[in-house]
């Protein structure tokens, strides 16, 4: 039976926004458009309200106070502040040295290298096979001074869900800041910016299934953490993020992390029985299929899967056109080249040809769920029939 | 009190309904524009419709519109990305978003009409080296147009990049396009807040702000924030100079009659939407706050700035002195009443009595 709508797996790349964050969000097309700045006016103090209402709500997601949200325009933009302005407020001194994993998002690898230009040192350290960092890896990078740490706390990809507090305790020891993008973990596993003991950490509105367009990043006031902005403009954000605050995003980012505060555990519970369902008809589905990394620490929707018999991923997508599903992180999506990730835990180029990333979300119902494992498995039957 | 009557619109104008239409389609769409399946391919469509339809409004390529958080990004992005080797040169008036963004800027003066000074451009272009001129098309709190293409023929003679801030122009005057680069905002349009735009001349290349991710062809990282993009874009259809047109003679109504108020910039070809109005003596602070309760929605230069009013840059650059603190900035939106000119000079008029008798 073919679906009469597409099943989305594809949780990863963005999330459908939850219909409670749209109706929160509603009121801020339809009734007050006000510039949240303008509060010389009672149209735009009642915009400021709503806008501190939603950041308390962001704070609250993660144990912080609101005033140590900086919103932002996502979390790429978020991490981009993190690490490059954590490094240029401190200047090439004597820490020179900016640390962080091989499987981490583009925008970070990126935004770490691009400081090799202003003077920094960026190390990418390994990780291992099953997609963790080895602590004793990160405890000899930090034997020489460093200035920050950025560590992912759920992978994009492999799901692996990083010990957040271990990492907190070593890099918090060796005297540096402590930065993690929280784009996948936020509302999928519990984070608390005091037990782990972290500086800085980036969010995502719609992969938190708010609205895209939208993301904070929580800077440490006590001891307090010093950035140079991106850019500056209006000084809005404390000077760190300039620019008109984007009222009704605001709002549904905030309800997106109110309802996560209070769903996400029980979603993750949810989430990983589909999966099991996805992964119980695929495994008897197609033999020797593989799930990539760490089973265990892992966050509830993901899968990562090799398929045997050496088919060719995009071609299992294009013969599966109903399942939304990816061969890796959506901003490379289109590209040809194989996941870093997964050549990173050590897989061979051809293998990674045969990978897919499956996303199960709040949305995805037990239906959904077993159809999209029938339906990928019928595309690779058809595929490893042909050949 | 009547109904209240927004007349900030150069804040953020209210959102069109257009606008609002296609906010809400693409929040159903869902998808992320970079993936390859069927829901990433339709969010791509919309995204690139959206790209052409900003183009062709501005006669720019679509592959040369990057897609940005707003116009302070925008604006933010041309400064830091087309300035490696060169100066950077601004007018006086520019916003306070740009002047922040380049600090160490020269800064070029106004003349008392707000207009710039075309013969100190002229002589700054002429110090040597390349640089990188920063001009509004139409300012933010008196609505005075530049004179933009007199300003790019002397850049293009010497050689110099010329980056427009269109951010309260698009939209409602003809922009022409005679710039480098141009940053939009889609919330001054009409559109919700949270997205803008840089249009680069063809052949134009900026380094990026925000890394990774790849998206907007390397030039501007992270997930496009598709809604308020499509809504830019349904508002720019509307957002025409025809159809604000019909503002000038609301804001003519209202010059005409405050009487005892000078228009900042009067002399000079401006917004048509756009008025400020200096009570020589009365705190402009004082007199949003008077008309506020009377619930009439202006401000007091730009609304980032809101609550650390004191004098206006602006005024100060055009020579108003002391006055410069005095400006109230009143600016139509695109649905304002036919009756908005009555209804503001009625209130207006009894606070300036009221505030004018406090003052003397």
């Amino acid at each position: 039976m073919r679906p009469n709508r597409p099943i989305y797996l594809d949780n990863h790349a963005t999330t459908p926004v939850d219909p409670r964050v749209l109706a929160a969000m509603r009121p801020w097309w339809e009734e007050n458009f006000a510039n949240p700045h303008s509060v010389e006016h009672a149209m735009g103090r009642e915009a400021e309200a709503a806008v501190e209402t939603a950041r308390g709500h962001v704070a609250e997601l993660i144990g912080a106070s609101a005033s140590e949200i900086i919103l932002t325009s996502g979390a790429t933009e978020a991490n981009n502040i993190a690490i490059k302005g954590a490094a240029r407020f401190l200047g090439a001194g004597e820490r020179r040295r900016v640390i962080t994993l091989a499987t981490e998002h583009k925008c970070v690898l990126e935004s770490v290298r691009d400081l090799a230009a202003e003077g920094f040192e960026p190390v990418v350290l390994p990780v291992r096979p099953d997609g963790l960092l080895d602590l004793e890896v990160l405890r000899q990078a930090l034997a020489t001074p460093t200035l920050l740490v950025s560590v992912m706390a759920v992978n994009n990809e492999i799901g692996v869900v990083q010990d957040l507090a271990g990492i907190g305790a070593l890099v918090k020891a060796a005297g540096a800041l402590f930065h993690t993008d929280a784009a996948q973990g936020c509302g999928r596993v519990p984070l608390d910016v005091e037990e782990l003991r972290v500086d800085l950490l980036s969010i995502s509105g719609h992969k938190i299934y708010g609205p895209k367009g939208i993301g904070a990043l929580y800077v440490r006031r006590r001891p307090r953490v010093r950035l140079q902005p991106l850019f500056s403009g209006g000084g809005q954000e404390r000077g760190l993020r300039s620019g008109t605050l984007a009222t009704p995003l605001i709002v549904g980012f905030g309800e997106a992390a109110r309802i996560a505060a209070i769903e996400g555990m029980l979603d993750a519970g949810r989430i990983a029985g589909q999966r099991e369902v996805f992964l119980t008809r695929l495994r008897a589905e197609v033999p020797g299929i593989r799930v990539n990394a760490s089973q265990e620490h892992r966050v509830a929707g993901n899968t990562n899967l090799t398929f045997p018999g050496g088919v060719d991923a995009q071609a299992l997508m294009a013969a599966a056109p109903e399942v939304c599903v990816s061969t890796g992180s959506a901003c490379s999506s289109a590209a040809v080249e194989p996941s870093y990730v997964l050549a990173a835990i050590g897989l061979p180029e051809a293998e990674a040809r045969s990978t897919l990333r499956v996303g199960i979300g709040r949305f995805t119902s037990p239906a959904e769920a077993e159809q999209g494992a029938a339906l990928l498995a019928a595309a690779w039957r058809g595929l490893v029939e042909q050949d | 009190m009547s109904t209240p009557l927004y007349l900030d619109a150069n804040a953020t104008e209210p959102l069109r309904p257009a606008a609002r239409a296609a906010v809400l389609a693409a929040m159903e769409l869902g998808g992320n524009p970079s993936s390859v399946h069927a829901a990433g391919r339709a969010a791509r469509r919309l995204l690139e419709e959206a790209r052409e339809a900003v183009a062709a409004r501005f006669g720019a390529r679509p592959q040369d519109v990057v897609f940005t958080g707003g116009g302070t990004e925008a604006n933010a992005l041309a400064l830091r990305g087309l300035a490696a080797g060169r100066r950077v040169l601004v007018g006086a008036t520019e916003h306070p978003a740009v002047l922040a963004a380049a600090p160490d800027a020269a800064v070029l003066p106004v003349l008392a009409d707000g207009t710039l000074d075309l013969d100190a451009l002229e002589a700054a272009l002429a110090e040597g080296g390349p640089a990188l001129v920063a001009l509004m098309a139409a300012n933010n709190e008196t609505g005075v147009l530049h004179p933009l293409a007199a300003a790019a023929e002397l850049c293009r003679r010497h050689g110099a990049l010329l980056h427009v801030d269109a951010v309260q122009a698009a939209g409602r005057v003809a922009v022409p396009a005679v710039w480098d680069s141009l940053a939009l905002s889609g919330h001054k349009l009409g559109g919700p807040p949270g997205a803008g735009a840089l249009l680069l001349r063809a052949g134009v290349e900026v380094a990026p702000l925000i890394a990774g991710g790849g998206q907007e062809r390397g030039r501007r990282g992270g997930t496009e924030p598709l809604p308020a993009i499509a809504g830019m874009a349904a508002a720019l259809a509307e957002a025409t100079p025809e159809a604000a047109s019909r503002l000038a003679a609301l804001r003519h109504a209202i010059e005409a009659g405050a009487a005892g108020a000078v228009v900042a910039g009067a002399a000079a070809a401006r917004l048509p939407n756009t008025t400020c109005l200096v009570l020589p003596g009365v705190a402009a602070e004082t007199q949003v706050i008077a008309l506020d309760i009377a619930g009439f929605r202006v401000s007091a230069g730009a609304a980032c700035s809101s609550g650390k009013v004191a004098r206006s840059p602006v005024l100060q650059a055009m020579g108003f002195g002391e006055d410069a603190g005095c400006g109230i900035r009143v600016s139509l939106p695109w649905n304002a009443p036919a009756d908005a000119a009555e209804r503001f000079l009625a209130a207006w008029a009894a606070m300036r009595d009221r505030l004018s008798r406090r003052a003397a």
